[in-house]
């Protein structure tokens, strides 16, 4: 018996995120920590959640490990549904095929058939690697009043970073006449955000074609949406406003970061009406001592902080012991900053141990860069990490 | 050597009126985002116990809302897991058992479906970590008909109902009411061991001779007959018996070497609900607190336990006091020594205080 879904939503979690580097040596971009608390799947899943969307395909390929270890059976975001709830999609060997996804729209492709049998009348197409909080019904009802056949949400970006992106053209009634990827001079600032929603017999339609076409590359961007629009299909623009934010870069992942600092913060993760589930570890609450100093930071449970925390973010369970002074900076879990260290302007991935009296980073306005540590990564007492330098546990054959 | 656990979730209500009033003893916050009943289901589970049955008795709403299915203690299982066993009503008897065997007889069903060898039965009064495992091990070592646990130790407030084992070895061979204030005891903890099936005949036979008291009853007036032991429990011990008792349990948290104890392997399970982390504001100053997930700091915090969703507003001052969930401590206000239950807020610039020794505590849901 086939029961309905309306919307289902796909959620492309395969990337490699390689301008992260160190921080996705060996997990999906989409699994990198994000806030302390979350990792940046959280959004997306949660978005989905709130807006009633209880159907969700994670496509995963790239160090699905972690991922599919966090995500589990979607418990922490109320995705572990008697029918429907969170599914992960890996790639597939079959009877007359196997392969692995070769692009966005490939990846959807694949997975037809899962999608077929909740015969929803819509598919929403989004990516994880995307720090905002949305409501996906309201860009339906848009869809459905508009009668599309596919609608592309779209924020205003400042005019002269809309080279960086790609840009929707669109007519007054916000229906798009034309599609540029990163155009020199951009007609527009009107940035897609890679979500989509499709009417889902028009996508099946347009992703068999895709499938037989040799000379595609089979990507939504690139060959599926521009061949929709070719081919007269109604394709609207959905302008959202608010904070949404690009982490794939060691750059604006450190800035999404901080974000969440102040006490007006740009982006708020606190507000009850919209929240952002997550997969929380067990651990106690955390333990300030009496000679540390904490300001304008977040700290997760478990930390125990004996030092210094300014204008940071620190993850679950990390350990900043006495006389330690850790500012600007994202320290991941299970992180352990030892006595005296001094951590400016960097991010600590998850379990690295940095030694006694270490000096990892300097200050934001003579660094070269953010300093980066990555997974597992020791640091042994006394060393000295050169600012705006990555280290990367794989890369030295550990 | 399986057991099947027992936990008294209501039974020492009386130690804390203030904090039972509207919940089960079981369900009384602690250490900021626990619940009583967390340690010894946690004990359960970390002694490999997964079957556990949770006597209640009035105003447990509270305790089913945390316990709910027993997944965050993974005892949501198809055979076995975590099991309710509310009062057992008959027909034209409405009465609520009164006792341990009482409430023990209501629960015959359970005993007899029970496959397990053993029985572990414990009440929510303590924070500490026991594996029940070793007190098994001692119990059939020594051949033993029941085993008791005690703690060392000077009894704490004003508790009632306490008594001393004498030992002979680890048998016990008197026991008699801890009734000096400064002296050393072995203090009953009410954690028992026996045999299943030694459980149902004590229940069967207090039914026929209307015995209620289950040391004094069973344990005291069989010394003789039976082989009963003491087991002392040597680490950490915090007994909720009073609420000066339950504050200082709280801040003998913020001891590096108790809270190790407690939770250094991360074992203690609790309900997971999700808050945003805490965040602290440029303003904060916080010394030797403890603070859970969700909270906004913005003033002063000191000596304190701080539990989640907790507002502490810019210039507040709080000091050896303990905050549960939801509550808001306003601008300038100022707590010393306060116990503030759940989504109480007090306003701007309130000065509040208590003393060490008399904690000042304020109900839930208060505005002042």
């Amino acid at each position: 018996m086939i029961r309905k879904k309306k919307c289902v939503a796909m959620l492309l979690a395969g990337g490699q995120g390689s301008r992260l580097y160190a921080l996705t040596s060996n997990i999906a971009k989409p699994a990198v920590s994000f806030g302390g608390k979350y990792r940046i799947i959280d959004f997306p899943l949660s978005n989905c959640v709130n807006s009633g969307i209880d159907t969700v395909g994670v496509l995963t390929q790239y160090q699905p490990l972690i991922l599919n270890d966090y995500i589990g059976n979607g418990q922490p975001w109320d995705l572990d549904r008697a029918y429907g709830g969170v599914h992960i999609l890996s790639p597939y060997q079959a009877k007359h095929s196997y392969d692995w996804y070769k692009g966005t729209a490939n990846a959807i492709y694949q997975n037809l058939h899962f999608m077929k049998q909740f015969d929803p009348d819509y598919v929403l197409v989004l990516s994880g690697d995307h720090i905002y909080k949305m409501n996906y019904s309201i860009m339906l009802n848009y869809h459905i009043l508009n009668d599309a056949d596919c609608t592309i949400a779209a924020i205003e970006v400042p005019i002269k970073e809309a080279s960086r992106f790609g840009i929707l053209n669109t007519n007054e009634d916000g229906s798009i006449y034309e599609f540029e990827e990163k155009p020199k001079k951009p007609k527009s600032n009107l940035a897609s955000m890679g979500i989509y929603i499709f009417s889902a017999k028009k996508l099946f339609k347009y992703l068999e074609e895709d499938s037989k076409d040799p000379k595609s590359s089979n990507d939504f961007g690139k060959d599926v949406l521009p061949k929709m629009l070719f081919n007269g299909e109604k394709m609207m623009a959905y302008k959202f406003s608010g904070y949404w934010k690009d982490v794939g870069t060691i750059q604006s992942l450190y800035d999404a970061n901080m974000d969440l600092l102040g006490d007006v913060p740009m982006f708020d993760v606190t507000d009850t009406s919209w929240k952002i589930q997550s997969r929380s570890p067990l651990a106690p609450p955390h333990f300030i001592a009496e000679e540390a100093k904490v300001a304008n930071s977040i700290i997760l449970s478990g930390c125990e902080i004996y030092g210094v925390v300014e204008n940071s973010i620190l993850g679950s369970n990390v350990v900043v012991e006495k006389g330690a002074v850790v500012k600007n900076s994202i320290i991941m879990s299970d992180v352990v900053v030892g006595a005296g260290s001094e951590i400016d302007y960097s991010i600590l991935d998850e379990n690295c141990v940095i030694g006694k009296n270490v000096v990892i980073g300097k200050d934001k306005s003579v660094a070269k860069g953010i300093t980066v540590v990555g997974r597992d990564y020791v640091v042994e007492d006394g060393s000295i990490i050169e600012d705006g330098a990555m280290l990367d546990k794989n890369s030295i054959g550990g | 050597m399986r057991a099947v656990g027992i936990i008294f979730s209501n039974i020492h209500d009386d130690n804390v009126p203030e904090l039972a009033r509207i919940r089960t003893l079981g369900s009384i916050p602690f250490a900021g985002r626990y619940r009583l009943i967390d340690f010894p289901l946690s004990n359960m589970v970390n002694s490999g116990i997964d079957t556990v049955g949770i006597i209640t008795k009035s105003n447990y709403q509270s305790l089913m809302d945390h316990v709910g299915s027993g997944k965050d203690w993974d005892l949501a299982r198809k055979d076995g897991g975590v099991i309710f066993l509310p009062p057992f009503g008959d027909l034209g008897n409405d009465k609520l058992y009164t006792s341990r065997l009482e409430a023990l007889k209501g629960i015959t069903n359970f005993l007899f479906r029970a496959d397990e060898e053993y029985v572990v039965m414990t009440d929510c009064d303590a924070v500490c970590r026991i594996n029940y495992n070793h007190v098994i091990e001692q119990h059939i070592k020594n051949h033993a008909d029941i085993t008791v646990v005690y703690k060392r130790g000077v009894k704490q407030g004003q508790r009632e109902n306490a008594f001393n084992f004498v030992l002979d070895g680890e048998r016990i061979i008197n026991v008699s009411v801890a009734s000096e204030e400064d002296k050393e005891y072995n203090l009953n903890t009410n954690v028992f061991v026996m045999k299943k099936v030694l459980l149902q005949n004590i229940v069967m036979d207090s039914i026929s001779h209307n015995k209620s008291h289950f040391l004094t009853d069973v344990i005291a007036n069989n010394l003789k007959s039976m082989r009963i032991f003491g087991y002392e429990h040597k680490g950490f011990y915090a007994g909720i018996t009073s609420l000066q008792a339950y504050f200082n349990s709280n801040l003998a948290i913020l001891d590096s070497d108790n809270r190790k104890e407690l939770f250094g392997d991360r074992s203690v399970f609790t309900k997971i609900r999700d808050s945003a982390p805490t965040k602290y504001g440029n303003s904060a100053i916080v010394k030797n607190s403890m603070i859970a997930d969700g909270c906004i700091i913005e003033g002063e915090v000191e000596n304190s336990i701080i539990f989640r969703n907790v507002k502490v507003a810019r210039g507040a001052v709080v000091k050896n006091s303990i905050v549960m969930q939801n509550s808001v401590i306003g601008e300038n206000a100022s707590l010393n020594c306060i116990i503030v239950d759940k989504a109480v807020v007090i306003r701007d610039k309130r000065n509040l205080s208590g003393s060490e020794n008399h904690p000042f505590y304020i109900g839930k849901g208060t505005m002042i």
